[in-house]
């Protein structure tokens, strides 16, 4: 299918990008990688008068240090996220959950930023934004502001950006210490979309492997409108020392969600799946799996 | 010989470039395994799709489609498209109604089926969501597809009719309202001895199972999408269609039929085809829509189908329901099989529609010796889109229904699966075998298919691995499924279509050109669309004719310079247009050995023929190769009296028989029990095709037909709500597998040739397809079988199989008190059913 005529402008530097896009008006939409966008556009679910083109915006794209965080630029691709050092090894969840996006033409298209932006709850990447803590920094006319990842999805492909405002990097505090992680992803074929997921993080007491866990971050894809962080499943696996623990920990994760009925699944099967999913991510990253 | 055979006859002085002339033939063609001439082109990209092709003052046209499965076109209002810019033109099918005519159907398998009107564009209701309504042709694409926007129609809702059996059952609403019913046809087929009396006749000794299977809705998905233009000369009349089809000699006659243009008047070009799997095995309303537009505005026109549209306007595959039956008696010999089919046709009869379940109906009692076979399908309309042939096309469904019920019956009976194929299977000694369903098999070797794949599967090894693991309560399950099946090839004796009601003939056609470098032309009415035809025929022409490979130039796909045929579909090309090739091959040999014979002056009777070249018995040096007796030919200076002055040979050939290619294939999975997910840990398969021309050609189509029957069993399911709508309507709920899903294939041959064809070939374009989806899903059956589970139906998806696992509260089944195969047979009925 061909999408319905819009205009198009490719600014080359966020300031220019944040005045086009409140030049362009209300209809005007961010084109990050297009993997959610021109399909959406080609099936003419969507009727956007102008297309504000990040593709030339080099300063969106990157990962740095800056103390305790790594800034990751929102047109990062996720074939560049995935491939970085700095992410593999202070944000090794992120890396690991972005290798399971889709196919390599997607991802290398596709865009950290974009994903977050675009705010599917089937996507993989924001439940682990809000499994790590990440702070999301958006750049509109009135400036800029910090958004937690809590705060940030608001409902089914909604967020807290203001229609003006530009997403431009995610800050992903570091993971300091004896940290294991897992991303666990259910799906029927490669390229498909999760029925389920499960990013887990888990930190060990002492800092060395084995013992038992002392900190634990759980966030779940698919299991709602928004992505899901697991608070109670996280301070009930805190001490957890065997498989045995962490399932008993873990048998808790689906209590209060409300995940989709679809082709993918009937909710109820969604949240014994998450169950499963949780209890072999922490088992796993928690290098309990012996 | 000399490095190059030169060209010696020519006659004056003409300075031959070294490469214009033949090498000579270095012999073993037939079998070898060599890379495809098609792929260099494919792979960088020089090809010619259909939606490739630009002509100068190219129009593009665009289909509205119905949102609606079932509704009344109250009115269409083109008006505001046509004030668009670039707008050419726009139509409803009102507009239309007197040039479009209707779409074909060539096969009424009864002569009371009720055969619908199909007009291409909808004009008083539509009948599916994506049955055209109205068409727009503009300058571009864009302005063609903004323009659909503009049309108004307004309709008036009548009932989807989604379900058939709801379909069929008393006072449901209609998808025709004229024709009072939604039943297309009823074909009962008794065959051998009457099956209920066999099975009384058993008494207490008859044990009989039953048992309900779905064949899912399923979307062809070719890589590339339908697509035509239509170049018309409109002082002429005449007209150029290029289509993305299997099948350019029917779709010709088919479109003059239609449309009453002259059959003379229209050159059909299927240009390269990115496959079709029979979904390009039709006439679609955009071929002649596209057609009679053309003509009206006498501009050329074209239009490419987005994967959207395929999904909804290009036909479906499957979508029956089995209810099927087997009898044996308590020793474990087959007494006989009943199967009653209802088969959707979704809302119109597209080209072969009907004969689809009917090409199943002699599949069904497969390599098994039994005495009687009641078979009675009911064709059913609903408001879908038409289902047609789809890779196996009749034969699947029915392979599918026996190989599930005799893991089935071997569970009753407490017997091991292979055991009890072994015990009713053919023997190879026992060949040609007049089977209960009418066929004559001439050929197979089922124990020695099944021999080899046994010990590259290593059965034994495995079931020992299953009996430990389950005494173990391993949560992940072990299953194995079997699948020994045949098939029938190579589509058909004319005669036997004939009898059948289709409405044409089975025959294929090919053309040898001997040019006078000594380079050969061959013209094949088998058309290509991904399969290597034009390698494999140079095969067979290289060897027959001892000339090089490369020497050899196949033409086809265009009713200009191939104009006979009846085109790829059905596993039928190698079987039938193949040994076309090869007895044309016969009569130009024919004819060379005699202008030979002559030149040579040697008595027609000594001269022989090998490698390419003439010799003389008892004269070794009296020798001239076939390249030179083609250059003499067309000098035709010397040739025997009365003879043309050609070596150029056609052959049109009918097939006696069909072919019947079979094979075991062998299948473990590993369920993961706590999520339900089924990985296939190994694939063996041992398929005996007869004489093979091409491994590499023949390793392609295996892996491509085990994927697409794993991709059945596993992932694809086309889903429709209950208003209708496709729910699957794209690659994101449309579940293909792709390389990563699948498993290595172990592949295997046995060569047991075919006694029907010169050749000994029996066709594998559809093997792995109708064998790997019951190996697949009697794997599954096995792992579960222990709880309790009797059926899963297609796809066995893992949440399926998850609920399969449990009781109707939630609760996890256990694996206690059920049979195993070959463990005691505790609930094996007497006399009764299960
Ligand atoms: C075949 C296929 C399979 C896929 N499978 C998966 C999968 O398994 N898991 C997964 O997580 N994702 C999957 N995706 C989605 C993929 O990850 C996309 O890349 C991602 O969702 C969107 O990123 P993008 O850069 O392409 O954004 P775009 O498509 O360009 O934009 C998406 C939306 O976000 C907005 N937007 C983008 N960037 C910004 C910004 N910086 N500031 C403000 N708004 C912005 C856009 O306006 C638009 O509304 C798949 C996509 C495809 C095509």
């Amino acid at each position: 299918m061909i999408p319905a005529a819009f205009d198009y402008v490719a600014p080359t530097s966020l300031a220019e990008a944040v005045s086009a896009l409140s030049e362009a008006g209300e209809d005007a939409k961010i084109l990050a990688g297009g993997q959610s966008l021109i399909p959406v556009l080609r099936l003419r679910l969507a009727f956007p008068s102008t297309l504000v083109d990040l593709g030339r915006v080099d300063e969106l794209r990157g990962v740095r240090e800056d103390g305790d965080s790594l800034v990751i630029g929102a047109m990062t691709r996720h074939s560049e996220v995935m491939d970085d050092p700095l992410v593999r090894q202070y944000a090794g969840l992120l890396a690991e959950a972005t290798a399971t996006v889709a196919d390599p033409a997607v991802r290398h298209r596709g865009t950290f930023g974009g994903a977050l932006a675009h705010a599917d709850p089937a996507g993989d990447l924001a439940a682990v934004a809000l499994a790590l803590d990440a702070e999301l920094v958006a750049e509109g006319p009135g400036g800029r502001r910090t958004i937690a990842a809590r705060d940030f999805f608001v409902n089914y492909l909604e967020t807290a950006l203001s229609p003006d405002e530009i997403l431009a990097a995610v800050r992903v505090p570091k993971l300091e210490g004896f940290w294991g992680v897992r991303y666990e992803k259910f799906h029927r074929v490669a390229q498909a979309w999760a029925i389920v997921g499960v990013a887990a993080a888990v930190r060990m007491d002492g800092d060395t492997p084995g013992g038992s866990i002392a900190e634990a971050r759980i966030g779940l894809t698919n299991m709602g409108a928004t992505p899901v962080r697991a608070s109670s499943v996280e301070g009930a696996l805190v001490g957890a020392a065997d498989r045995a623990a962490v399932q008993e920990a873990s048998s808790s994760v689906a209590e209060g969600t409300s995940p989709p009925s679809d082709l993918g699944g009937q909710a109820d099967y969604r949240q014994h799946l998450a169950r499963v999913l949780t209890a072999r991510a922490v088992t796993a990253a928690a290098g309990l799996g012996g | 010989m000399t490095e190059q055979l030169d060209a010696g006859l020519v006659a004056g002085e003409i300075a031959e470039h070294p490469d214009a002339l033949s090498k000579p033939y270095a012999g073993g063609e037939l079998g070898r395994g060599r890379r495809r001439k098609e792929d260099a082109k494919l792979v960088t990209g020089q090809t010619n799709w259909t939606d490739n092709i630009t002509l100068p003052g190219l129009l593009h046209m665009t289909v509205l489609r119905s949102p609606m499965a079932h509704a009344r076109i109250v009115s269409v209002d083109v008006s505001a498209a046509l004030e668009l810019p670039g707008v050419i033109a726009a139509y409803s099918g009102a507009d239309l109604a007197d040039v479009q005519g209707a779409l074909p159907c060539a096969w009424p398998v009864t002569a009371e089926m009720v055969h619908p009107d199909h007009p291409p564009l909808a004009v008083d209701e539509v009948r599916y969501v994506g049955d055209g309504v109205a068409v727009v042709v503009a300058r571009d694409r864009y302005t063609a597809v903004d323009a659909l926007e503009a049309i108004a129609v307004e309709y008036e809702q009548l009932p989807a009719v989604v379900d058939m059996e709801a379909a069929i059952a008393e006072g449901a609403d209609l998808v025709h309202g004229d024709k009072g019913t939604n039943t297309c046809f009823r074909w009962p087929f008794a065959s051998g001895d009457n099956y209920a009396e066999t099975v009384a006749a058993a008494g207490d000794d008859a044990v009989v199972v039953k048992r309900r299977f779905r064949q899912q809705r399923l979307l062809p998905t070719a890589i590339e999408p339908r697509g035509v233009v239509v170049a018309p000369i409109a002082a002429a009349d005449e007209y150029t269609v290029y289509s993305a089809t299997q099948i350019p000699h029917i779709l010709r006659v088919m479109l003059a039929l239609v449309t009453g243009i002259g059959e003379h008047k229209i050159r059909v070009i299927a240009p390269d085809v990115g496959g079709g799997f029979g979904s390009k095995l039709n006439v679609y309303a955009e071929e002649v829509l596209a057609l009679v537009v053309a003509k009206k505005l006498g501009r050329p026109i074209k239009w490419t189908e987005s994967r959207s549209e395929n999904y909804q306007a290009t036909i479906h595959g499957r979508d029956q329901i089995q209810d099927i039956e087997i009898a044996a008696t308590r020793d474990g010999t087959l007494l006989g099989l009943k199967v009653e089919l209802l088969a959707d046709m979704g809302a119109y009869l597209q080209l072969i529609t009907p004969g689809i379940p009917i090409l199943g109906a002699f599949m069904y009692p497969a390599i098994y010796k039994m005495k009687a076979y009641d078979f009675h399908c009911t064709g059913v309309f609903t408001t879908k889109t038409p289902t047609d042939a789809y890779r196996g096309a009749g034969r699947p469904e029915a392979t599918y229904a026996i190989e599930r019920i005799m893991d089935e019956l071997a569970a009753e009976l407490g017997r091991d699966p292979m055991d009890l194929r072994k015990q009713n299977w053919i023997r190879h000694e026992e060949f040609p075998y007049d089977m209960v369903a009418g066929l004559t098999y001439d050929s197979g070797n089922y124990e020695a298919a099944t021999e080899k794949a046994e010990q590259m599967f290593d059965l034994a090894g495995l079931r020992a691995e299953q009996e430990r693991r389950r005494g173990d309560n391993d949560p992940m399950l072990l299953g194995i499924g079997i699948s020994t099946f045949t098939e029938m090839c190579g589509l058909a004796p004319s005669r036997v279509l004939g009898s059948l009601s289709y409405g044409a003939g089975g025959w294929e056609a090919a053309q040898i050109r001997m040019l006078p470098t000594g380079k050969v032309e061959v013209t094949s009415g088998a058309t290509p669309h991904g399969q290597g035809h034009h390698t494999a025929w140079s095969q067979i022409v290289a060897d027959a004719l001892g000339v090089p490979f490369e020497d050899v130039e196949v033409v086809t796909g265009d009713t200009d310079s191939s104009p006979k045929g009846m085109d790829t579909y059905g596993s039928r090309s190698l079987v039938v247009g193949g040994i076309a090739i090869h007895k044309a091959t016969g009569k130009v040999l024919e004819k060379a050995k005699r202008i030979a014979a002559h030149l040579l002056e040697a008595a027609e009777g000594d001269v022989e023929f090998s490698g390419g070249t003439f010799s003389v018995k008892g004269s070794p040096e009296a020798t001239m190769t076939i390249q030179q007796v083609a250059l003499a030919t067309f000098a035709a200076h010397n040739l025997p009296d009365g003879m043309e002055p050609t070596l150029d040979s056609d052959y049109v050939y009918d097939p006696e028989n069909f072919s019947y290619p079979h094979g075991t294939h062998l299948c473990a999975v590993e369920i993961d029990s706590e999520t339900g997910f089924t990985t296939i840990r190994k694939y063996v398969c041992v398929d005996d095709i007869g004489r093979i021309v091409n491994p590499v050609i023949v390793e392609g189509q295996v892996h491509g037909g085990i994927a697409q029957g794993i991709a059945q069993a596993l992932y694809e399911e086309a889903v429709h709500d209950a208003e209708g709508n496709l729910t699957t309507g794209s690659l994101v709920d449309y579940l293909v597998p792709a390389a990563p899903d699948l498993p290595h294939f172990d592949t295997g041959r046995t060569e047991t040739p075919s006694t029907s064809n010169p050749l000994g070939v029996k066709g594998v374009g559809e093997a792995g397809t109708i064998a790997s989806t019951p190996a697949v899903m009697n794997a599954i059956h096995d792992a579960l079988r222990p709880f309790g589970v009797r059926d899963i139906a297609m796809p066995a998806t893992p949440e399926r199989v998850w609920r399969a696992l449990r009781h109707d509260d939630g609760t996890p089944r256990d694996a206690s008190g059920t049979v195993a195969y070959g463990g005691p047979s505790t609930n094996a009925t007497s006399g009764g059913t299960s």
